[in-house]
């Protein structure tokens, strides 16, 4: 699109002047753009200019941050960190909690052997996510926590602010429990 | 210290876990007085995003007060009143150098297409994130911006990632004068990036939902025009019609992996994970934009394969752009557009709850209860501090 006008005023009468002499006019090139009231919008129009818009263009050098151009020392490693395959090299900085362990660990190191490319290694790590969870759940009650699943899932604010949506599942999940209960039953009694 | 601690998806709670330690020696600890919950966090806590392990703490976006800095920290000062970017950045790698903080190269073993994230499961890096006490903060020169004394620390929690993200996508949208810009999704970076559509010149805004309050909510907010897509048979035909069949400049995508709106997409992508998150607005974005016209995607998708209509935006001629926000790039400006009252982000913000509160906070955004736009978690030691200072003034 060519923006032959400068000056918001020129807009204005630009758009008043397609009104009066209806479609060949310059607002019929600007197909199903109505006339906006841009003064009424605050700070219509500020980073109009491209150079006032921060990240362009998109890859800027030099940068205009502060910082070393020097790699960052190596952060002390006290426990495993898995490495993507694609990028073989410890970073200098890294997050350190819940390193792999259990059968989820298990799990996540063999994801590690493949690529990121590879779709088994993203497979791999959800897989191994599910498996965290139940062992969440063993290591609650190893140390004498029985999790109050219901609280962890926000079932006070369901009451709160959504009480009939949570009065409805429950009678959906106690009619579906009462009909399984009497399937079962009745097979039993015949 | 008091922390967010994820157990599995939909579940959460706030736990006592050891403070963090300084184990680089350009760390800071930071505690935290404010920390918001992310739309982005809502794909974690929905157990969407490849290695989210148990008892992760989440949290990209908070402000707060160093409390310890590490032995090579010369600029930061224990007692600073910073902003952390969600982004942890070294500010020398290959890509930093050219300010693409999103993307650095340093902080991230455990991916090579993603840089660091504050509580953004291992394959960002495996930071514990700031819905927390206290948070560990690599590279504590470069990363945290010291808060100006006149910016309220509500605006400042938003400029950690949803107001720059809304920019960023704006900014790739590279909207010109009086272009039609569409955005898809009405939560805070979709709210955040039509009113930065205006900033930018556009001369028609149009955001695309289908929660009648966050509707209403934007169209007060960014004085937008909207769609609920729910009244809507199909969304291309929709947007041609509303521009004289040629389609809008520029569309956003700030929904990403969990949109709604597509029974097949939903099936393949968050129920059966056999895509990287539904791309039902990929799709509208590609097709409803004009021929030639820009597509801007800020929502985050996982790391898999998505059926994106890749042959529509060759036939149209499109440039699509996307990136995860370089925040440190756009803050000195948009700290620029808060001061000169061009934009007012903590406007968004509608419900402040206790760390303590955290499971219910989710539940809350997570379920859309309350009408509820952006959450601020609050932790214990910061409302202790205020309680002290308010003593101290009587
Ligand atoms: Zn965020
Ligand atoms: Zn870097």
């Amino acid at each position: 699109m060519n923006h032959t006008h400068d000056h918001e005023h020129d807009h204005k009468h630009a758009h008043e002047h397609a009104h009066e002499h209806g479609r060949n006019d310059l607002a019929v090139f600007q197909h199903g753009r109505p006339p906006v009231d841009r003064s009424a919008i605050q700070g219509w129009g500020a980073d109009l200019d491209r150079k006032n818009r921060p990240a362009y263009p998109m890859e800027r050098m030099p940068q205009r941050l502060d910082a070393p151009l020097t790699q960052p020392d190596p952060q002390a490693q006290h426990v495993e960190v898995l490495v993507s395959p694609e990028r073989p090299h410890m970073t200098p900085l890294f997050g350190s909690p819940q390193p792999p362990s259990g059968l989820s660990g298990v799990l996540r190191r063999a994801a590690f052997k493949t690529t990121e490319n590879d779709i088994r290694h993203w497979l791999l790590l959800l897989l191994a996510d599910r498996v965290n969870v139940v062992e969440g759940l063993a290591e609650d009650l190893a140390r004498g926590h029985v999790p109050n699943i219901f609280a962890e899932m926000g079932i006070k604010a369901e009451w709160e602010h959504n009480r009939m949506g949570l009065v409805k599942k429950a009678a959906v999940v106690a009619a579906v429990a009462g009909v399984g209960y009497y399937l079962l039953k009745r097979r039993n009694d015949h | 210290m008091l922390a967010m601690n994820y157990r599995g998806p939909y579940r959460v709670r706030a736990d006592h876990k050891p403070d963090p330690v300084i184990e680089h020696p350009g760390d800071a600890i930071v505690r935290v007085t404010r920390a918001c919950i992310c739309g982005s966090d809502l794909h974690l806590y929905h157990g969407l995003v490849p290695d989210t392990r148990v008892g992760t703490t989440f949290g990209h976006e908070f402000v707060g007060i160093v409390e310890e800095v590490g032995s090579a920290v010369t600029k930061l000062k224990v007692g600073d009143h910073v902003l952390v970017p969600f982004n942890v950045f070294c500010g020398s790698c290959f890509f930093c150098q050219r300010e693409l903080y999103g993307n650095c190269h340093n902080t991230n073993p455990q991916a090579s297409a993603v840089g660091g994230i504050y509580g953004y499961s291992h394959t960002a890096g495996g930071y514990d994130g700031g819905q927390a006490e206290f948070v560990r903060v690599p590279m504590a020169d470069v990363g945290p911006t010291v808060i100006p004394p006149d910016l309220h620390e509500d605006d400042a929690v938003l400029l950690t990632d949803a107001l720059p993200t809304g920019y960023q996508a704006a900014e790739m949208g590279d909207i010109a004068e009086g272009d039609t810009v569409v955005v898809f999704g009405a939560g805070p970076v979709g709210i955040f990036a039509a009113k930065s559509a205006w900033l930018m010149g556009a001369g028609r805004v149009i955001v695309v939902d289908h929660v009648e309050y966050r509707l209403d909510f934007v169209r007060r907010y960014a004085q937008c025009e909207v769609i609920n897509f729910r009244e809507v048979d199909d969304m291309a035909l929709h947007i041609k019609k509303m521009t004289d069949w040629l389609g809008a400049d520029v569309c956003i995508d700030a929904v990403g992996c969990e949109a709604a709106g597509n029974a097949m997409q939903t099936i393949t992508g968050p129920y059966t994970l056999m895509q990287a998150g539904s791309a039902t607005v990929l799709h509208w974005c590609i097709n409803s934009v004009r021929k030639g016209g820009n597509v801007s995607i800020v929502g985050v998708y996982g790391p898999t394969f998505n059926a994106v209509p890749i042959g529509n935006a060759l036939n149209k001629g499109l440039t699509l752009r996307m990136n995860q926000a370089s925040v440190k790039r756009h803050l000195p400006r948009l700290i620029e557009h808060i001061q000169a009252g061009r934009i007012d982000p903590k406007q968004i913000i509608t419900h402040r709850v206790p760390l303590e509160e955290v499971a219910d906070a989710y539940h809350i955004f997570s379920s859309k209860l309350d009408n509820c736009i952006k959450t601020v978690l609050i932790p214990p030691s910061a409302r202790q501090t205020r309680a002290v200072a308010a003593t101290a003034l009587n």
